[in-house]
């Protein structure tokens, strides 16, 4: 569908990853230095220069599975490590919450704002740091540049596209059923009263009017909820009061996040089997970005005395039990192919990118985009 | 007014598309069949009119080479013409039509689609019957396909490109086939809100364009030359086809109309929108004086749901069916006895502010 929602579900997703990571960052108490490196060097990595010019190219929208791999190597851009569960749990609350975002738009340009509310959120993480905050500047001005001049109807078919991505996931969130914005089978409440989006009228009014347009009669009618007039337009600038709170930060130290897996509905099951349909060039979606990814880590990941594990949940027996219980089809699948930036690594990839370019000979494939890219990766 | 019927189970939930629902009834075996879209699947569930029997059936948007990446659909529309009934499905890479019961696919259409993505998505979108022999579809860069369709077999052919959009079409309707005459028999809709009034022919003939306000018209109906449309503001508007002329203005949904529909015989106009509500209004149009009322009937609310389709079951509107993102089955909603009547009184009920 549309070409142009990477990006933004990139960005939302990553804000959304930052905020989950600062607050388990400081409920595990993690020396401030220490923390402040995983921060910026994860966000350094979201809006690396070549990373961004691929993601902003019109493409269709990854699969969950490719995209998931990419969002694993980027947790793994810093001396922080993420056991398997945990990084399914920071998975599934970064997806719910961009999920609930995106449906509670009033209006389908209003994830523009969403996506700046998230922006402006990781501008003030890296506040004192010269460097990436031009980074992140840069980034605005690309998504102000695409994204501004596109009409409602292109904004919705954004949004359209990033609900199918979506659908289907009903994993429950603690904070999110203790705010009763979701139901305890997962769905989120969408309520039938409060300002209504800019540019709607509060419904209840019909008005007949003449062929030569003189209004004839007016009628009211009740319209089953309690609306009130639309807020004051947000803005689409670098700076300025986006107005809505979506795509902020709701999480803190004193509430902690916690998904609960039990219960979710069978429909996630049947959503899975349909995509999992048989694909011949399946490891080559082991993507572009994914591959871009993991040439850009910053810090040499085999160095112990500076590493350190965080861990989503309360306890490590905590963890271990989250990760047997995971129902199957909630498993994202992930491609296993370490977020390392060793030869053997990057051998492998191109042994299985030729395998499946037309000719089958990698040599003769040299033209191909990926091959660039791929090249210029293993000179990085 | 209408109370709930049992629902109908789908296989998978409704994708959030516009008009999400298509419905036909089969009367000489007392079958009626539904559609909804699941991303790259089309649901057909087809139910026996006892409510006995229910059978289902996915049909896939078929690519030509399979290791191509999948194709989203679009929708998903039965076209009901007077010698037969077809089933579009229009997706990323093209349309393809199948008989009535997804049996048998009779025609595959490719869009040019490009090597490489471009800014502008590309897609098929829009699906209507139209007089007694076409099948229209639109495209994302805003033409709309003309098919020629037989009375039987599978010799469909393109027979005209219609290029006045300049955006992509979101929705098409018709009216008058058979032995009808009409004036304007159809209307096209685009994402700037802008419409096309046509008469089919081997030439098809624009008769009228009416200006959208930056606002997409995602639903429309043609009914007694009258243009009903719904809008991303929640607003529905009804505009003399043929002149343009607005007869009226509804402020009828606090966000974006999902889908519309018209019940021909009794004028029951069905509206349904992100903000978890379907609202049946009663049209009255006499096309003669020129006059249009419409006055509403009933709501009813879909809870913690953004509806994507609803449809009348039967051209007096005596049922509807719904569909929402994310949800896994079809609602249906049957009137009440009494609520034939009560169509006759309540409209002059309404509280009324003569201006």
């Amino acid at each position: 569908m549309s070409t142009r929602t990477l990006p933004l579900l990139f960005i939302n997703l990553g804000g959304e990853m930052l905020y989950i990571l600062d607050q388990r960052l400081r409920a595990q108490n993690i020396p401030a230095d220490k923390a402040k490196k995983v921060m910026n060097d994860i966000i350094t990595t979201m809006f690396n220069k070549k990373f961004l010019e691929e993601l902003f190219k019109p493409q269709e929208l990854y699969s969950k599975k490719a995209l998931r791999t990419v969002f694993d190597r980027l947790a793994h851009a810093s001396i922080m490590r993420l056991n398997q569960a945990s990084m399914d749990k920071l998975y599934d609350l970064m997806t719910m919450a961009f999920k609930y975002q995106v449906l509670l738009c009033p209006r389908p340009k209003d994830i523009l704002l969403v996506s700046f509310n998230h922006m402006d959120a990781i501008k003030d993480f890296v506040k004192d740091t010269p460097s990436i905050l031009s980074q992140v500047d840069e980034t605005y001005q690309q998504l102000i540049e695409m994204y501004t001049p596109l009409s409602n109807g292109e904004f919705q078919l954004i949004r359209q596209t990033l609900l199918i991505f979506f659908q289907d996931m009903h994993i429950r969130v603690s904070i999110f059923l203790k705010d009763k914005v979701q139901n305890s089978n997962g769905r989120f409440v969408l309520p039938t009263n409060g300002p209504v989006p800019r540019g709607t009228q509060i419904p209840g009014m019909i008005r007949i009017f003449s062929c030569s347009g003189e209004e004839l009669t007016r009628l009211q009618f009740n319209n089953g909820g309690n609306y009130s007039s639309a807020l004051r337009e947000g803005s689409f600038e670098m700076f300025g009061n986006r107005v809505t709170k979506l795509g902020t930060n709701m999480y803190s130290v004193s509430r902690p996040v916690e998904t609960h897996m039990s219960g979710t509905s069978k429909s996630s099951a049947q959503h899975t089997k349909v995509n999992a349909a048989p694909n011949p060039l399946a490891k080559e979606e082991l993507n572009l970005l994914a591959r871009l990814m993991g040439g850009l880590e910053v810090q040499k990941p085999g160095s112990t005395d500076t590493g350190f594990r965080v861990n989503l949940f309360a306890t490590d027996e905590e963890e271990e039990e989250a990760l047997i219980s995971r129902p199957n089809e909630l498993s994202y699948g992930v491609i296993s192919i370490q977020a390392t930036k060793d030869q053997q690594a990057n051998a492998e990839l191109t042994k299985i990118m030729g395998e499946f370019t037309e000719s089958g000979d990698p040599s003769s494939s040299a033209s191909s985009k990926g091959d660039d890219l791929l090249a210029m990766m293993d000179g990085l | 007014m209408f109370h709930k019927e049992k629902s109908i189970q789908l296989k998978n939930s409704a994708s959030a598309l516009y008009n999400n629902l298509s419905v036909l009834r089969i009367a000489p075996r007392r079958l009626t069949y539904f559609t909804v879209v699941h991303a790259n699947v089309v649901n057909m569930v087809s139910t026996s009119w006892d409510g006995l029997n229910y059978s289902h059936r996915q049909l896939q948007s078929k690519e030509p080479n399979v290791a191509t990446s999948t194709s989203l659909i679009m929708q998903a529309a039965f076209c009901a013409l007077p010698s037969r009934d077809l089933l579009v499905v229009s997706s990323q890479k093209g349309i393809q039509m199948y008989e009535s019961d997804g049996s048998i696919m009779v025609y595959w259409h490719a869009l040019d689609t490009p090597e490489a993505p471009t800014a502008h998505a590309v897609f098929a979108r829009g699906i209507s019957a139209v007089s007694d022999n076409y099948v229209c579809v639109g495209v994302s860069s805003g033409a709309v396909l003309v098919f020629d369709v037989p009375s039987k077999g599978s010799n469909i052919t393109l027979s005209e490109v219609l290029e006045e959009h300049k955006e992509a079409i979101t929705d098409i309707a018709s009216e008058c086939s058979g032995s009808q005459e009409c004036l304007a028999n159809l209307v096209t809709a685009d994402d700037g809100g802008n419409m096309c009034v046509w008469k089919s022919g081997e030439e098809f003939q624009l008769l009228n364009k009416i200006p959208g306000l930056d606002m997409t018209c995602s639903s429309v109906k043609l009914w007694k030359g009258t243009v009903l449309a719904g809008y991303g503001t929640g607003q529905i508007r009804l505009y003399e086809a043929v002149t343009g002329i607005l007869h009226a203005e509804v402020n009828a949904h606090a966000r974006w109309i999902y889908s519309l529909d018209i019940a021909p015989f009794s004028g029951l106009l069905l509206s349904a929108a992100e903000d978890s509500f379907v609202r049946v209004w009663h049209l009255s149009i006499t096309p003669e004086t020129n006059s249009v009322e419409i006055a509403h009937l009933h709501n009813e609310c879909v809870t913690d749901t953004q509806i994507c389709g609803a449809k009348f079951c039967d051209g007096d509107g005596y049922a509807f069916a719904v569909t929402g993102y994310d949800l896994s089955e079809i609602i249906r909603l049957i009137g009440r006895g009494e609520g034939r009547a009560l169509l006759r009184v309540n409209w002059r009920d309404q509280s009324r502010e003569e201006v």
